[in-house]
């Protein structure tokens, strides 16, 4: 069945936006009898060329790293294959880090899609609700024997990205106008992003602490989190872990554990 | 015995009102003028926004918006809302819109005629639409829903356009009048849109705006424009936000304001954004402009007191 007229105006330019190799829809005309096809081009051209910016904007490490005109190539790519489906641009690129991992020509900078991670976490901890932080002294008031069974309310900013590469300080030195000097790739980095406040921080956390942060979140006791964390780094320094965890704002409550029964 | 009296706007809507903006002119609001803005104090003019950037949940965006909004009117810019595409709107960006003029009661809302969304896929652009009695109808429900649901009428803004429909059977002027007449919408004239289109479909800007109904303009846009060049090589005006507004802009500007009196004015620059000090000079070139035509205003009620 055909599009009911009113619809078909949408239906016939929609496709033709992002594939260059269709033609110019015929339900548009030139003034006079002008020709369509430069002029068409101008909304194609909006489409993708406000995209790429789009992406640009999100991931600059990535732009840096690449250069311009291989980012252009590469988000050209992701931009046919995942148009965005929100209005809201900050929410679009979701699997761009994804992308970027599968991408022929990205291939020989494995650690890429990881910084994109890292600048995908950035933003989404840019934009998160506001909340409180929980209070650098809190743990002071609670009774010793009670630490263990304690458990963590996450920040809405709060982000864990862990990578086999050295994407934090690749992130870090390209976010920055400075010169880039040689880095060493393959030391594994694991990023925490926080937002106490309006300004997002990108720390480096030590061995121990992403399995010991990611323990948290979920919502597993202190004294458990703290157990795994040592079981996969004995040096793991738990007071150490937790106060910095505080300090960076990564947590806005804590509570005791509860149980079966409620307490 | 009690008597309870309710209001029928939700609770989310404080019943509260913006400042007057009147003859003000305006820009538009860019994160990188934050410091510079606040430096300067509360000023004369006002900020616009557009509506997307200030949806996400909290951080710097909505602190920056507050800073501002705490010492100026403000304008609310859709341009996601698709208010001229086929399909239904979509009720949870609506839902974030209303949320925005709840929170920042802005003294102007305005969106566009054009659509940029169509089935899943959001196109990042404002498209066109023929001007038909069934587009007609689909505007005009999309326009009374959102009215209905931020309870207050907003501004149409006209659209800039590179191609026609062959299916058209108004004139975009009678639409929007039209439109507006049905809806009880105000019109945002974007006066760079209208000198682009002009260009672009071969007539001339003075006739589109002797046919435009002004006494329900609002707003006007200004903005700056780029030119390239269609298939036969004639200029092809791009609607580009990138620089000063052109001296044939002003110039029409100059003549809607002396029809239609001092109306809200806004210098849009949206990329290649200049420093502060360029962008408030535009702005106080259209206030001076906004402020003869006051003056002149006052002394036609003295002489004919």
């Amino acid at each position: 069945m055909p599009p009911e007229p009113s619809t078909s105006y949408a239906a016939a330019i929609a496709p033709a936006l992002l594939d260059p190799t269709r033609a110019v829809p015929t339900v548009v005309i030139g003034p006079n009898g002008k020709a369509t096809e430069k002029r068409f081009g101008v909304y194609r051209n909006n489409v993708t060329v406000s995209l790429i910016e789009a992406l640009a904007a999100i991931y600059a490490a990535v732009l840096r790293i690449t250069g311009n005109d291989f980012f252009r190539a590469m988000a050209r790519f992701y931009i046919r294959s995942s148009p965005p489906r929100s209005p809201l641009l900050f929410e679009y690129g979701r699997d761009f880090p994804a992308f970027i991992k599968r991408y022929e020509y990205a291939q020989s900078l494995p650690w890429l899609a990881d910084v994109a991670r890292v600048e995908r976490a950035w933003l989404d901890a840019y934009h998160a609700a506001d909340a409180v932080p929980l209070a650098p002294h809190a743990l002071a008031r609670i009774a010793p024997e009670r630490l263990a069974s304690l458990v963590f309310a996450a920040h809405p900013a709060t982000r864990l990205v862990r990578s086999p590469y050295s994407a934090v300080t690749i992130f870090a030195a390209n976010r920055s106008a400075e010169p880039v000097g040689r880095i060493d790739a393959s030391t594994p980095e694991d990023a925490l992003i926080t937002r106490p406040d309006v300004e997002v921080v990108v720390r480096q956390l030590p061995p121990g602490g992403a399995i010991f942060i990611s323990c948290l979140m979920a919502g597993c006791p202190l004294g458990e989190a703290a157990a795994m964390a040592l079981k996969q780094a004995p040096t793991f320094d738990i007071a150490a872990n937790i106060a910095g965890l505080i300090e960076a704002g990564a947590f806005t409550s804590i509570a005791p554990a509860t149980f079966g029964d409620g307490r | 015995m009690t008597i309870a009296i309710r209001l029928d706007a939700p609770a989310t809507m404080p019943l509260r009102f913006s400042p007057p903006i009147g003859g003000l002119a305006g820009t538009s609001f860019k994160h990188e003028h934050l410091a510079a803005i606040l430096a300067e104090g509360p000023q004369r003019g006002f900020f616009e926004v557009h509506a997307e950037n200030y949806m996400g949940a909290g951080g710097a965006p909505h602190r920056a918006l507050e800073a501002m909004r705490r010492d100026h009117p403000l304008s609310l810019h859709g341009v996601c809302m698709s208010i001229g595409g086929p399909r239904a709107l979509d009720r949870t960006h609506l839902a974030r819109f209303r949320g925005l003029v709840a929170r920042y009661q802005p003294a102007l809302v305005s969106e566009h005629l054009a659509w940029s969304t169509h089935e899943t896929g959001f196109f990042n652009d404002l498209l066109p639409l023929p001007y038909t009695a069934a587009t007609f109808q689909h505007v005009c429900d999309h326009i009374d829903e959102v009215q209905e649901t931020i309870r207050r009428p907003i501004l149409l803004e006209n659209p800039s356009t590179y191609v026609a429909f062959a299916t058209s059977t108004m004139s975009e002027t009678d639409f929007i009048r039209s439109v507006a007449d049905r809806t009880g919408c105000g019109l945002l004239l974007d006066i760079n849109n209208v000198f682009v289109t002009a260009t672009n479909h071969g007539f001339a800007a003075l006739e589109y705006l002797a046919d435009f109904p002004l006494s329900r303009v609002g707003e006007i846009h200004l903005a700056g424009h780029a030119e390239q060049s269609d298939d036969e090589g004639d200029p092809l005006l791009i609607d580009s936000h990138d620089g000063p507004v052109a001296d044939a802009v002003w110039k029409l500007f100059e003549i809607v304001i002396q029809r239609r009196g001092p109306v809200p004015t806004l210098i849009e620059w949206d990329s290649s954004i200049p420093d502060w000090p360029v962008l408030k000079a535009e702005a106080a070139r259209a206030q001076a402009i906004l402020d003869r035509a006051h003056a002149a205003a006052v002394s036609d009620d003295r002489h004919a007191a």
